[in-house]
């Protein structure tokens, strides 16, 4: 009988003792079933050329301004590539955090741009984990430069191009991103009968670190099946990010010219470790159009 | 025997009362402001964890820097990347003592609030008036005070140092509910 009133008595003071665990136990007890989004997986919405997994926040209004230069092997009378300049500029609007619409325009081969951009899954940290970000991404180009003779003159549709991207990135830790970007490319029109309308690419990508606001970029595309009328090669970048308040800056030394997804990815000729680099840059500025809170 | 079942009663009902002792919330605010000529720039949490023990007076506070709610999504975003390093120091936490707890009653609910405030690795005591009202469903805290940015090692970039305070003002409110 003593033996069953001491535990009773036992197992009726355990309460006590739960009770009297001290403030911060229980704070911690009952913050254990928190889940957090991965932020920042990278600094802007661009890898390099081509896109990262991120997404502008509701509201956000984001106006890109990009250059690329000419070779930088063409020499000094071409003052190593300056003197030729391509410019893209797009605003991009974020309408929430999870869809983003965008028109640009690049003044080579005067193209116009228009995107979406959409994430579907966010890498998580804590009592519901998820490994990695999940990112769509579909746009539409149309060239509309006059390299016809006039009797020639191509429909709109027959200047079209899209391109279809799944982009997924995982941060591995706060220094380190990595992302892979499987690219489907369809060409209405193609330069010769026996070139294929439709192009499989592998992207792979990442961001180190170097500091709290400068990291080092690299991306590169492997394209399954190029055109066969051209010399063409893989896209291959290097840069360095420099985020400074609303902007971001990127320094890019690259073998392609174009800064849309159809044109580095499909028709890039330039050969990186011959020397065929432009160097460019993005500088993007982000305005809150709209208030979140 | 039966100063056993007395001893075994007791406990029971002690238990009873020590869980009114404690009294919590999960839905706490707490907000920051800086004032420059520049700009004028204000965050809101509103899941702060909060702890009070009517015994002693204790009280310990938790929140998650990544719950601070900016207007501009980027400004939130280097504040947790760039200032004050959310992913090496999620949280902030207050742990202190109400002085005065058991004086306190409707007329008078003035007090002083002393604890540390650790935030991005870094601790500062603090000492300010608080505000305790007791109420029929728990206790509400409400109060302000200020802090040195500098106190906290938290490196401001040259070109930003006019858009930030150099003294940020701090406001919470914490209705707590009891515990269990």
């Amino acid at each position: 009988m003593k033996k069953y009133v001491l535990l009773s008595t036992f197992i009726l003071m355990m309460p006590i003792c739960l009770h009297s665990q001290d403030l911060e136990a229980i704070l911690e007890e009952e913050s254990s079933d928190t889940t957090l989004v991965v932020a920042s997986t990278f600094n802007g919405t661009r890898l390099l050329n081509g896109h990262s997994v991120e997404t502008r926040k509701t509201g956000v209004l984001e106006f890109l301004i990009s250059h690329r230069f000419g070779r930088v092997n063409s020499g000094f009378d071409q003052l190593f590539g300056l003197d030729e300049s391509n410019i893209r500029f797009g605003f991009e609007y974020a309408i929430n955090d999870k869809l983003t619409l965008a028109l640009g325009r690049s003044s080579f081969e005067k193209t116009f741009d228009g995107y979406v951009k959409y994430r579907v899954l966010n890498q998580r940290t804590g009592v519901k984990p998820f490994p990695i970000s999940v990112t769509l991404f579909g746009s539409a180009t149309q060239k509309t430069i006059k390299d016809y003779l006039p009797e020639n003159k191509p429909t709109f549709s027959e200047r079209l191009t899209y391109t279809g991207q799944v982009l997924v990135a995982r941060k591995i830790n706060q220094n380190l991103s990595l992302q892979f970007m499987p690219t489907l490319v369809h060409f209405n029109t193609v330069p010769e009968s026996n070139d294929p309308h439709d192009m499989v690419a592998l992207g792979l990508g990442t961001r180190i670190k170097i500091s709290k606001r400068v990291s080092i970029n690299a991306e590169y595309y492997y394209n399954l099946n190029p055109f066969e009328s051209i010399d063409v090669k893989n896209s291959i970048a290097f840069g360095v990010d420099i985020e400074t308040g609303g902007h971001i800056f990127q320094i890019i030394l690259g073998n392609s010219v174009s800064m849309l997804e159809k044109g580095f990815i499909a028709e890039t000729t330039g050969s990186f470790f011959k020397g065929d680099i432009h160097f460019g840059f993005n500088i993007s500025r982000a305005f809150q159009i709209k208030k979140t809170n | 025997m039966k100063r056993i079942y007395f001893i075994v009663f007791a406990l029971l009902f002690y238990n009873g009362i020590n869980a009114q002792e404690k009294f919590l919330t999960k839905e706490g605010y707490v907000s920051f402001f800086s004032h420059s000529l520049v700009e004028d720039i204000k965050a809101d949490n509103n899941q702060v964890l909060s702890v009070i023990d009517t015994v002693t007076g204790k009280v310990a506070i938790q929140m998650l820097m990544r719950s601070f709610m900016f207007k501009k999504a980027l400004m939130q975003e280097h504040f947790n990347e760039n200032y004050v390093e959310s992913y090496k120091y999620p949280k902030a936490t207050f742990s202190g003592e109400i002085s005065n707890f058991s004086d306190l009653n409707a007329e008078n609910d003035e007090t002083e609030i002393i604890g540390t405030l650790t935030l991005h690795g870094e601790e500062k005591e603090i000492r300010t008036k608080v505000q305790v009202k007791i109420h029929e469903e728990g206790i509400l805290l409400t109060g302000d005070f200020n802090v040195d940015v500098a106190d906290f090692k938290i490196k401001i970039p040259s070109i930003v140092a006019n858009n930030i305070a150099k003294t940020i003002k701090v406001t919470f409110e914490l209705n707590h509910k009891p515990y269990k």
